[in-house]
């Protein structure tokens, strides 16, 4: 290409001088000389990140966080977390005169006598709520894509362990009011504990500083409410974040997008705008929440007395799960040398949540082990595309919403007029049962899907319209799929290609586990076409496309 | 002043007279009687005839609709493998038979994990006969009349005060199957502790002398006509009670709650994700128009 120069000797008369600087320049020049942000701004600010509302959720999870700080502050403002007795005397008709303790007067204080309070209380619990359960599908998301791989491992761990962290974190702020409710949660979180073989008893001393219930839980459990849990969760939601940063955002596969590069947006203004915006959408769903819908009324409850119970007890939802396994578990009992096991409790409550969380926190290792796979990954997986991985997250879900469901019996027997005992023995076989058939169901859709991708790549997608030919025979017009859509479903490993080399055959002739588990990994997969293939049924479906339609065969397409 | 000492004078000088005695029995018998009969609304012989005669009705409502499972004298009925089929009524008294009758699960409709509530079968006047009968078979708890079960006619703070006490009552005794609003809860094997939002004062005051069902009798020994009331005045005052924090959501604890999460919070908050992902910044509304 030639350059006019003849314009660029007409616009370039004098030399370049420096203008004066605008009022904005003028500060950002100021502060760059001093704290050199220029530098990192021109790297960070003009960071690419990919487009996918599925990319969001882990951001629901950020800003629930961020509005759980703003009302907390605003809560510890009044609450008093001491369990010395008081009488009520404050705005609630139906308590007055009751004896208390402090932390239930000043809840009930927050909620009718300071401004705002209830509206406030209101949202920190319904964030509360929003922030567990999206910290949970944007880890089912990253699950489903695959995009814990290689390698994104460690930030999956951070991840996981925030889930359980702000887990603890909503139990110890679910029993601060020591109302009726959560004096029942603590009481009952003491006797999980003390189901802990040997040395269950010690710790529940240690915790509750003698015998339950005692003065000093509520104070306890407010330092590490405010104080230690938020502390750890704001430092791993930074290094959770530094290595986003770090990795580099995954993406969809496409046109243009590899495993080398990003195809996106700038953080600025792109980004700073959407983020920023969503952070005012949670809030504002987080304060319509508050406003418009009760949650945990405290003063139906009435303070905490451990002769009382209601029915209706549950934890929140993110406990409900190991309440529902306790309620399903049948009562079984040993006595050693004179201590008592309760298995009926250790097992529901301590032994299997803990086991579950550490096996998904695992979950990309174990991944790794089976395949041998030692690439890195940064073009998300189609679910479909992981057939047995997307089976085994699957199961894993039901595993839970069977305990999920346990934890509500009552409520279901109660709203579904069905017998508390049925519900419950269903459950128990159902949370062995239905993983396995979810597992098998969901594999075999992955596999179907797989085979309708390579149908709609090979014979394009059906148009809807239906052609008479001369003959009188009707058939259905099949076009070819764009040739993005196209690279999207093709860009994926043929069979077990990236797969690490196989154990071989052991001594006595039998497969290793790890080979065994590989096969089972990768078999059924339906591969995508040959490029052969490809061009073949292009050919096919270009000369089809000029009137020559398919002929309408039992839904197979061809 | 005089006129008055006069005449209590005169007539002071016939107080040891012969007849005086006499006079002062028929003036004390006149004025007693005059004044129960102004008072009692009915004779002692009559009321007993009245309830007799009640009774006789009642006993012949008993043998058309109750005799089939509680026996002809209700003597109750057990099947020859041992099974109830209707219990004994003896001692259960009129109360037990106003809150069976009067909240239609008697007569029930068939055997099942819990008799159900429905609309009465019979008119007030016929459960006050079949009462009377059940009543007649041997002592038992009355119906309570409306003084036992009312706050009215107490000053604000001491209906105030009732109701704190009850509501403490209340959440001893009666939330664990009840729950914390009075909205019910499971029971065993398909039976459930009825919502109390919705029943009658005068059949909760019966449910806690009877013991309905799976329900235990709270007899006045063990909570006073007193508390009974303050029960009944804390639920009553629940009923009227403003949502303060909103929507109640069921009033059923953390398990609507959290659906409530999941479902109106996440899902909004995923559809608006959803909105922001598909507003690109390189997207026009109107297509062609891009510059």
């Amino acid at each position: 290409m030639s350059v006019d120069t003849s314009k660029v000797a007409a616009s370039n008369t004098s030399a370049a001088t420096a203008s004066k600087p605008t009022k904005v320049g003028a500060i950002a020049a100021w502060s760059d000389e001093r704290l050199g942000l220029a530098a990192m701004g021109k790297k960070n600010l003009r960071k690419i990140f990919p487009d996918h509302w599925s990319f969001m959720l882990g951001e629901i999870a950020l800003w629930s966080f961020v509005v759980l700080l703003i009302t907390g502050v605003f809560l510890t403002l009044w609450f008093q977390p001491s369990m010395a007795e008081t009488t009520y005397q404050g705005a609630y008709p139906n308590l007055r005169g009751v004896s208390m303790s402090q932390a239930y007067a000043s809840t009930l204080h927050i909620s009718f006598d300071v401004r705002g309070g209830l509206l406030l209380r209101q949202m920190h619990h319904w964030a509360a709520m929003l922030f567990v359960s999206a910290m949970m599908i944007h880890m089912l998301r990253v699950a489903f894509t695959g995009a814990y791989r290689k390698p994104r491992e460690l930030n999956w761990v951070i991840g996981s362990t925030l889930l359980i962290l702000g887990t603890i974190e909503g139990f110890t702020g679910y029993s601060l009011p020591d109302d009726l409710l959560s004096g029942t949660g603590v009481r009952a979180a003491a006797g999980f504990m003390q189901a802990i073989p040997i040395v269950g008893t010690y710790i529940t001393f240690f915790l509750f500083g003698g015998e339950f219930p005692g003065d000093s839980i509520i104070p306890r459990l407010y330092t590490i409410h405010v104080l230690l849990i938020p502390g750890i969760l704001l430092g791993l939601v930074a290094a959770h974040m530094l290595l986003l940063v770090y990795h580099k955002h995954t993406q969809w596969a496409g046109p243009g997008r590899k495993e080398t590069n990003v195809v996106g947006y700038p953080m600025l203004p792109v980004y700073a705008a959407k983020a920023g915006g969503f952070f005012f959408i949670t809030f504002g769903v987080a304060a319509l929440m508050g406003a418009l819908l009760s949650i945990n009324a405290v003063w139906k409850f009435g303070p905490y007395d451990p002769t009382k119970v209601t029915a209706g007890a549950q934890p929140d939802w993110y406990m409900g799960w190991p309440d529902g396994a306790l309620r399903i578990m049948p009562g079984w009992e040993s006595h050693f040398w004179g201590s008592t096991w309760s298995w009926n409790i250790f097992i529901p409550v301590i032994l299997m949540p803990m086991l579950s969380w550490l096996l998904v926190t695992i979950l990309p290792f174990l991944e790794n082990w089976i395949t041998g796979d030692q690439r890195e990954h940064h073009l998300l997986q189609r679910p479909r595309n992981a057939p047995t991985r997307t089976a085994f997250i699957v199961s894993l879900m039901t595993w839970y919403a069977m305990f999920w469901l346990a934890g509500g019996n009552d409520i279901i027997a109660t709203q579904l007029h069905s017998s508390i005992n049925n519900i419950t023995y269903a459950l128990r076989v159902l949370v062995f049962v239905g993983p396995a058939i979810a597992f098998f169901i969901t594999r075999r859709w992955c596999i179907a899907l797989q085979r309708h991708d390579n149908e709609v790549l090979l014979h394009g997608y059906e148009s809807g319209v239906i052609m008479r030919s001369a003959q009188g025979g009707y058939a259905e017009i099949h076009k070819p799929i764009s040739e993005s859509k196209a690279y999207a479903i093709t860009v994926r490993d043929r069979g077990t290609e990236g797969a690490g080399l196989a154990d071989g055959p052991k001594a006595n002739g039998k497969l290793t586990l790890r080979d065994k588990l590989r096969t089972l990994y990768y078999e059924d997969d339906v591969q995508k076409p040959t490029v052969d293939e490809y061009d073949e049924a292009q050919a096919h479906l270009a000369h089809a496309d000029h009137g020559d339609a398919h002929e309408l065969e039992g839904g197979h397409g061809h | 002043m005089r006129l008055l000492n006069r005449s209590a004078g005169r007539l002071s000088r016939h107080r040891r007279g012969p007849i005086a005695g006499l006079v002062m029995l028929l003036v004390g018998l006149a004025l007693s009687g005059g004044l129960y009969a102004t008072f009692s609304p009915s004779s002692s012989a009559d009321e007993a005839q009245d309830q007799a005669a009640m009774a006789a009705k009642g006993r012949q409502l008993f043998l058309v609709s109750c005799a089939f499972c509680h026996g002809q004298n209700g003597e109750g009925l057990t099947a020859k493998d041992g099974q109830l089929i209707g219990p004994a009524l003896a001692g259960v008294g009129a109360a037990a038979v106003d809150f069976q009758v009067g909240t239609g699960r008697m007569p029930m409709v068939q055997p099942g994990a819990q008799v159900q509530k429905k609309r009465p079968n019979f008119s007030e006047t016929e459960i006050e006969q079949l009462a009377a009968y059940v009543a007649s078979l041997a002592p038992g708890p009355a119906i309570p009349t409306r003084e036992d079960y009312s706050t009215d006619g107490m000053s604000d703070q001491a209906k105030q005060e009732a109701i704190v006490r009850g509501g403490q009552i209340f959440l001893t005794n009666c939330t664990a199957c009840h729950n914390f609003t009075g909205e019910g809860g499971a029971m065993p094997r398909g039976g459930f502790a009825p919502k109390l939002l919705d029943t009658d004062p005068k059949h909760i005051y019966e449910a806690m002398l009877t013991g309905p069902q799976s329900m235990d009798t709270f007899s006045n020994g063990n909570i006073t006509p007193e508390m009974k009331r303050d029960v009944i005045a804390y639920i009553e005052s629940m009923k009227t009670q403003p949502g303060y924090g909103g929507f109640g959501l069921g009033n059923l604890g953390p398990v609507s709650e959290g659906l409530f999460a999941w479902i109106v919070g996440l899902g909004s908050l995923v559809a608006f994700a959803v909105w922001i992902a598909a507003h690109s910044a390189r997207t026009n509304k109107k297509k062609g128009t891009a510059k």
